[in-house]
């Protein structure tokens, strides 16, 4: 099924800062991908969980879940790679923005595995939203980092 | 002359129509121009559509001089791209051949060659619209009632044609009929008798049809509350109730009835003599279905009421919402919005038509137009949309279908019972299970505890057990699903007395300790082979059920941590499972394997069994005896195992168009290096339009004159070979599934006889549900083997409710 370029399926303005190569290349590889970002997961979702939502899009060729660079676990991120395009743009239009484990997930392309990525970039281990977010998120391990070292006030541990 | 900057150019590689346009020259300005009014007209306005239309009007007359073929072309593409409005062009086009006749003539002509175009290639909604549109220019004095009830007629000789596929028949009929809401009222009025021989032809020939395939395409088996009618039945009930109503309707808008006045004046053209294409084996027609009805005007509340089943405002209704859906299922939002947003939604239960018509979608027989998940997105967006109504109205929805499961056939059962859990995934799974209780006095196998427990082990996929557990009442324990844990016999009570203990737990340390295959084939290598004990000492040496049942449940219960782990362990002793599974009948074992061990995790199994067949460690129709086999008989009539079967099938469909396509590609570019390598661009247009055609997704990139990926003639004869085994193998997968349902259902079919039972158990159903599903689910792979399985299987000796279900698989194309 041929498919048609709409909102849905367009690039984002995120870009990875840590991709090597030029800012072109990386979106010749974005229009391309059949790899997708997957964000603003709780620690807790499940490869398998993952694996269930997605696999109503499409065959899943696999899925790397995101990980705390210490710690090794999971921190709230995973890519998805599906066999063809088409089904990652299935995923974006009908996934993007609804629920997965009770939160609402974030899809978006993604130029590609690639080792290494599965990590956070956070300096903490995690994700670098982590470290400056200023809510309570059960999800996702309780305050911000710098929230939780007390740098922005102790009174915001209190909850 | 471009002098945006650099990074003005990324972000929209396809889409033409968000790029700022450069302004060439005014000409095209012009017409840009031009076109934005045309397809927006009729829109958000502050002033009435007649001065809209009549201001249009006027501006194109002036502009024909310059933008006659581009007005023509546009005119004649909107009431197809949007048949919402047709009487909105009509009207239009009506205003200009009132002014000029000539243009009038010409855009006849024009529109005529579109619907021609249409047919021959078999676009058939565009070939309904074009019809319709010419009949509405008969309401608007442009063409003659004459010229349209010859066409109409011809149509209907189609309908008559001798050795033509019946599918193709109904659809001109079809074609007929549902342009008559429109024009039927002007017919009657002007041509009544030739319109009531119209009539008595299409009556005639609708007596005479057959309809076998009705009963494989309806959602429910029992016509009660709602009868699932086949839709050319409906729709002529429909229009012969418009017909006693003395085609007085009131559902369409007609801007030309406002400008009565001057159309009446216009010079009617007459069409030309329109003969529908002769029928081609290569034409494929839009396979029949049902109409689809799940509510009545009693289900909605006090308000608007939904207009009868064979009231012609339900079909307008009904083909209306189903055309938004079409063109904007690329964008829920858009199409949540541009369904809540009809002209006429204050007249009529909105919510109600929406849902119903979703729902119309998601239970299509053979396959839903689009994928599931796209539904399932849209109502949650028509919830967040109108959150009032649409969540009240769902869940109505939902309990009417669960109070008719009983009757629901099996494909539509698993749609339904995967849309459920998705949805209330979204909703942090909050629903009145108390209210269904009364269905846990049911025996297992009936079809509403059946539902719940599919529907819950479906939930647990997305969420996880002990939420389940607290949020379920204490009377649904027994159908809470276990926790998805493995049961590795080897270090559970009893182990001891187990002959591969003691191998498994050393094995168990190797693995540990990073070992290699060949390290795991060597500590196997001193396993009795259970099957040697026989004096038969002709037993295949390899095959030794004991080094399986050892190796692959220590293995999958190490790697059980998660389907990553799982997949790592597989992929690393890929090796040692190569050399144990040779045959088919080890295939086999290694499958039973992990269901021993994953019995309790469906997801794992179905995930596990898919890394097998894609690591080609076991063969499709290993998998597929495997399923029909004693072991597992008591999973059968689970969801799981049906899931596992499709997928299997799926690869092997996946196969065989991948090598397909090669094949073509190849050919392809064979024959076209054959011919003279001089760049002609008509060549290459052309041969980039017939493959087009066969792979809508290839772009033809390399030039011409490119011989360097030139196949040679034997490279194509290998892939011929490769592709005509795949066929081969494909063949023999579904004989072996359809042959494996003839005789469990045969089976029981003469068991009950014997017993004097009644044969209609929940697991006959379930079965017979089964066995259509494939031939549902697969149609387009089945059908090429249609003539085989009619004289390898399914022969006259079968049983008829067996047999039944194959001819009306057959009918669905005929």
């Amino acid at each position: 099924m041929t498919s048609v370029h709409t909102p849905s399926v367009a690039l984002s303005k995120y870009r990875d800062q840590h991709f090597k190569g030029s800012r072109h290349e990386q979106e010749r590889l974005l229009r391309l991908t059949s790899t997708l970002y997957i964000g603003n997961l709780s620690f807790y979702t499940t490869e398998e969980q993952i694996h269930e939502l997605f696999s109503r899009c499409g065959d899943i060729r696999r899925i790397v879940m995101g990980l705390d660079k210490f710690k090794k676990t999971p921190c709230g991120f995973c890519f998805v790679e599906y066999y063809t395009r088409d089904d990652a743009e299935s995923a974006m239009r009908y996934i993007n923005g609804t629920r997965l484990d009770d939160r609402i997930v974030r899809v978006d392309w993604d130029a590609g595995f690639v080792e290494g990525r599965q990590y956070g970039r956070g300096k903490s281990g995690g994700q670098v939203r982590d470290e400056y977010r200023q809510d309570h998120d059960l999800g996702r391990g309780g305050y911000g980092k710098m929230v939780q070292m007390g740098q922005l006030g102790a009174n915001m541990r209190d909850s | 002359m471009n002098r945006r900057r650099a990074y003005e150019d990324d972000g929209d590689f396809y889409g033409e129509r968000t790029r700022k346009r450069r302004r060439v020259s005014e000409n095209q300005e012009m017409e840009e121009r031009l076109e934005t009014l045309i397809l927006r007209v009729g829109e958000n306005s502050s002033s009435s559509l007649e001065s809209n239309l009549e201001g249009l009007v006027s501006v194109l007359e002036s502009d024909l001089g310059n933008f006659r073929s581009k007005i023509l072309r546009i005119l004649s593409e909107c009431p197809i791209k949007m048949p919402e409005k047709c009487t909105i062009y009509s009207t239009m086009v009506g205003l200009m051949n009132a002014k000029n006749y000539n243009f009038g003539g010409e855009f006849v002509d024009h529109m005529v060659k579109t619907f021609k175009e249409s047919l021959k290639q078999c676009r058939w909604d565009a070939a309904r619209y074009a019809l319709r549109f010419l009949s509405d220019l008969v309401n608007c004095h442009v063409i003659s009632t004459n010229s349209l009830l010859q066409l109409l007629d011809n149509m209907v000789d189609a309908a008559n044609e001798d050795s033509v596929p019946q599918v193709r028949r109904d659809w001109y009929v079809f074609a007929v009929l549902s342009t008559l809401p429109w024009v039927g009222r002007e017919l009657y009025e002007k041509k009544e008798s030739a319109l009531e021989n119209l009539l008595v032809r299409i009556e005639v020939f609708l007596n005479k049809r057959t309809k076998k395939h009705h009963n494989s395409l309806r959602v429910w088996s029992v016509d009660a509350p709602h009868p699932q009618e086949e839709y050319l039945d409906c729709l002529w009930a429909q229009i012969r109730k418009l017909r006693q109503d003395n085609w007085a309707e009131k559902h369409i808008p007609r801007p030309y009835l406002a400008f009565d006045s001057v159309l009446c004046e216009a010079l009617q053209h007459n069409l030309p003599l329109i003969h529908p294409p002769p029928h081609q084996d290569s034409f494929e027609y839009p396979m029949p279905w049902v109409v689809y009805r799940m509510f009545d005007y009693t289900d909605c509340p006090a308000g608007p009421i939904l207009p009868g089943a064979h009231s012609i405002e339900r079909f307008l209704i009904e083909e209306h919402l189903h055309s938004i859906i079409e063109s904007h299922h690329w964008e829920r939002k858009d199409c949540a919005a541009n369904l809540l947003n009809l002209s006429y939604k204050d007249k009529i239960p909105l919510e109600y038509c929406i849902v119903e018509v979703i729902f119309a979608e998601l239970f299509k027989m053979p396959t839903p137009r689009y994928l599931d998940i796209c539904y399932g997105s849209i109502l949650i967006e028509l919830c967040k949309l109108q959150p009032s109504k649409m969540p009240q109205v769902l869940a109505q929805a939902t309990e009417i279908l669960f109070m008719r499961i009983d009757s629901m056939n099996t494909s539509c059962f698993d749609r339904f019972a995967n849309w459920f859990s998705y949805h209330l995934s979204n909703f942090q799974f909050r629903w009145s299970w108390d209210d269904w209780d009364s269905c846990l006095l049911l025996e297992p196998e009936h079809p509403r505890p059946k539902f719940i427990e599919e529907v819950l082990l479906k939930c647990l996929r997305l969420s996880y057990h002990d939420r389940f557990k607290e949020m379920m009442p204490e009377t649904y324990s027994k159908l809470l699903p276990k926790p998805p844990m493995p049961t590795y016999k080897y270090t559970m009570d009893g182990a001891a007395s187990l002959p591969g203990t003691a191998t498994a737990h050393k094995l168990v340390v190797a693995i540990r300790q990073k070992c290699t295959p060949e390290d795991v084939l060597n500590e196997l290598k001193d396993l009795p082979n259970p099957r040697e004990t026989s004096e038969n000492d002709m037993v295949e040496s390899t095959f030794n059920p004991l080094k399986i049942d050892v190796f692959v449940q220590t293995l999958l219960n190490l790697g059980s941590k998660s389907f990553s782990h799982t997949f790592a362990a597989i992929s690393k002793f890929h090796l040692v499972f190569k050399s144990l599974a040779e045959t088919e009948e080890a295939q086999i074992c290694i499958l039973h394997n992990v269901f021993e061990l994953w019995v309790n995790h469906q997801q794992m199994m179905v995930v596990i069994i898919d890394k097998l067949l894609k690591t080609q460690i076991v063969e499709c129709s290993a998998v597929a005896t495997w399923v029909f086999s004693k072991e597992m008989v008591g999973e059968f009539t689970k969801m799981y195992l049906w899931e596992i079967l499709h997928l299997t099938i799926k690869k092997m469909n996946q196969h065989v168009t991948k090598l397909s396509k090669e094949l073509s590609d190849a050919k392809e570019r064979l024959d076209r290096n054959a011919e003279s390598s001089s760049s002609e661009s008509e060549e290459e247009t052309a041969a980039a339009g017939a493959d087009a055609a066969a792979t809508p997704q290839r772009r033809r990139k390399k030039p011409i004159g490119d011989n360097s990926d030139k196949p040679t003639e034997e490279q194509v004869e290998r892939m011929e070979e490769k592709l005509e085994a795949a066929y081969v193998d494909q063949k023999r997968l579904f004989l072996i599934i359809f042959q494996r349902f003839i005789m469990i259902l045969s089976e029981h079919l003469v068991k009950c006889d014997t017993d004097g039972r009644d044969y209609d158990t929940d697991w006959y159903r379930w079965t017979v549900g089964r066995l259509q599903q494939v031939f549902m689910m697969h149609h387009e792979q089945v059908k090429k083997y249609s003539s085989t399985l009619e004289s390898l299987l399914f022969t006259s000796d079968i049983d008829p409710h067996i047999l039944d279900v194959f001819h009306q698989f057959t009918a669905l194309r005929s």
